[in-house]
């Protein structure tokens, strides 16, 4: 066999640490706020992705419950941001 | 199995190119969005079913079960979140006709 475990996961991290940076981008450079929340989301996902990786590389399960919490306060941070940014553009 | 865990990857890793090149290329927000959410779900979901494909029958699997669940709830209803924001503030969603219009000359009636 020529693939070796490890090495597809550690290639696995480093192609989705290179595709966030594209996020990143569009986080930068999106005009409006929505954009921006656009980029953060797909960034937040693909870290997500990064994390489990690794968990699952250095055989050790408790680093997943670090993903979950990751995953949980993503969500409750997109959640807030709209609520912050709607009240706001209500209030002007 | 190591073959069906790199299928997998393949799958996520294409996934997620059409995902990062669609939000960096596509006009709009609410085209971004759709090209957001379909696509990094479907890689996400892919990376997480090939790390379940390598972690074999141990309590790893469970947890990465349970993140998957609780990932594949969340990120349609986070792009739904951003898309009913969108909406609500205002943002007119992109048409090539106004894009047209403006390469003719004419003004574009708001």
């Amino acid at each position: 066999m020529g693939i070796a475990t490890d090495d597809l996961l550690l290639y696995a991290i480093y192609f989705f640490i290179g595709s966030s940076l594209i996020g990143v981008i569009r986080v930068v450079l999106g005009p409006t706020v929505a954009d921006r929340m656009t980029g953060l989301n797909l960034v937040s996902a693909q870290i997500l992705a990064v994390l489990v990786l690794y968990a699952v590389r250095e055989g050790r399960p408790n680093y997943l419950d670090v993903a979950l919490v990751y995953d949980i306060f993503g969500f409750i941070g997109i959640l807030a941001m709209t609520r912050y940014f709607a009240g706001r553009a209500r209030r002007s | 199995m190591i073959w069906v865990a790199l299928v997998f990857f393949v799958l996520g890793a294409v996934f997620s190119i059409m995902g990062n090149l669609g939000v960096l290329v596509f006009p709009d927000v609410y085209t971004r969005l759709q090209a957001s959410s379909t696509c990094s779900t479907t890689s996400v979901f892919s990376i997480f079913i090939a790390c379940m494909v390598i972690a074999g029958l141990t309590p790893m699997t469970g947890k990465i079960v349970v993140i998957t669940l609780f990932f594949i709830i969340t990120s349609p209803i986070a792009s739904h979140i951003i898309a009913r924001y969108a909406w609500e503030s205002e943002i007119v969603p992109w048409r090539r006709s106004y894009q047209d219009r403006r390469l003719l000359g004419e003004e574009d009636d708001g």
